[in-house]
């Protein structure tokens, strides 16, 4: 059980990557749409975890995202905020029942599900696009950005997510 | 005692990620600067690895639009070769030769980010170091960043950092190439004086104040102007020969005698 697990997790972590540096980061939709699947990695991650080791995996995610892909830090402060608002997040949308034993994301309503991701995908993008114009003058194309990257990836993850669902017991 | 131990394991995430954010933030900050981006970026063995093999098979996808590309090319210099008048005559002697050229495939390119790098299979084992200028056939495309021993990233023209000194074909007034991050296709060239009598469709060259590229490069053409607030410099926007969008081949170009200028420079302003 432990190890389908930790291999699992491997195996999802190296193709978000992959798939993220080798397929998203050069769809360049309409030249500036950059949709970023990898977040997915933080939806699908198991709840009863330690925080503390989420967060530590979540900063190598980030960071290997950067480490491919030129772009400096950003995705690592971007996906470790996140990771650290994950549980305040989940309270929000699932109410106090996510801290019980047998919660599950997949047994929750979808209305709910899909307000955890809107957020973690808006959160996560509203930080990126921040830091990677870093200029407040530009604030309609960091508004531009958001809007319409967070539009795309939200579509993504959605498609992904529906294909490689994990199967109700 | 006790007090902080217990604070420190009950804000153990928060601290946590603190630690992890000032990291991360501490690597972008960094990064701003001019050439301080050593760590990130895909000249390292391990992306520039995956990057090649990603190359060798999408680059099978567009092979008849390339040859094609090449193939104008060497017409064009065939052309100039043949109109020659001392065809073959001349002798390449090193006292003559300024520049060197390597040629090297754009394995990764972006043209999204206000900070785009171009990365290429030829690193300091084929003679790439930085601050050597990057073209291809129709034009400019950056400067050499960051080496590993087969990789090297190129700081693209697309990229708010990039510099370049540029002047209008033909005549010697030059200006700074930057780029706004708007459109792919357009870049800025300002500090162009107003005296200048310009006109839309103007050939935009590469100046010979850089110790980088050879004068005379082509960049691009005047697609509008207008003069800046102050009134005495002129605000131009290029529209790119090149489509950056979609590059395959580049040339790396190296000036043997740049070292030799830069040296002579700084003599000149420490020794005043």
């Amino acid at each position: 059980m432990a190890n389908s697990f930790y291999f699992i997790n491997i195996i999802r972590f190296t193709l978000l990557v992959l798939l993220q540096v080798m397929v998203f980061n050069r769809l360049n939709f309409y030249g500036f749409i950059n949709p970023m699947v990898y977040i997915l990695f933080l939806y699908w991650f198991p709840i009863k975890e330690n925080k503390s080791p989420f967060i530590i995996i979540s900063f190598l995610l980030g960071f290997f995202i950067d480490f491919l892909s030129d772009s400096m830090a950003i995705n690592t402060v971007a996906t470790v905020s996140i990771a650290y608002l994950r549980p305040a997040l989940m309270r929000f949308c699932f109410g106090v029942n996510y801290e019980f034993q047998n919660f599950k994301i997949t047994s929750t309503a979808k209305l709910q599900q899909l307000t955890f991701l809107s957020l973690l995908i808006l959160i996560h993008h509203i930080i990126f696009f921040s830091l990677e114009i870093f200029n407040l003058s530009y604030l309609l194309v960091i508004l531009k950005k958001v809007i319409a990257t967070s539009l795309a990836t939200w579509l993504i993850c959605l498609l992904v997510s529906s294909l490689f669902s994990v199967k109700k017991k | 005692m006790q007090q902080i131990i217990n604070f420190i394991l009950r804000y153990k995430n928060t601290l946590l990620y603190v630690f992890l954010l000032f990291i991360a933030l501490t690597i972008t900050i960094q990064s701003h600067s001019y050439h301080k981006s050593k760590f990130f970026n895909s000249a390292n063995s391990l992306s520039g690895n995956i990057y090649q093999t990603s190359f060798n098979v999408s680059s099978y996808f567009n092979l008849n639009q390339e040859n094609k590309r090449l193939l104008e090319e060497n017409l064009r210099l065939r052309n100039i070769l043949f109109n020659q008048n001392k065809l073959l005559d001349t002798v390449i002697s090193d006292s003559t030769t300024n520049y060197t050229v390597i040629s090297a495939q754009i394995i990764k390119n972006s043209y999204a980010k206000p900070m785009n790098y171009i990365t290429l299979n030829k690193g300091s084992k084929q003679g790439v170091a930085q601050d050597m200028g990057v073209i291809n056939a129709k034009g400019i495309l950056g400067i050499v960043e960051n080496t590993s021993t087969s990789f090297a990233t190129v700081q693209s023209i697309l990229n708010t950092k990039s510099n370049i000194n540029a002047k209008i074909k033909n005549t010697d007034y030059f200006g700074s190439l930057i780029w706004n991050t708007e459109d792919a296709n357009t870049v800025q060239l300002t500090d162009v004086p107003r005296l200048v009598k310009l006109h839309v469709g103007d050939t935009i060259v590469t100046g010979a104040m850089s110790s980088i590229f050879p004068e005379n490069i082509p960049i691009g053409t005047i697609k509008e102007f207008d003069l800046n607030s102050s009134k005495s410099y002129y605000k131009i926007n290029i529209s790119l020969f090149n489509n950056m969008t979609n590059l395959k081949n580049a040339y790396i170009i190296n000036n043997i005698k740049r070292e030799e200028i830069l040296e002579l420079e700084s003599e000149t302003t420490n020794g005043k």
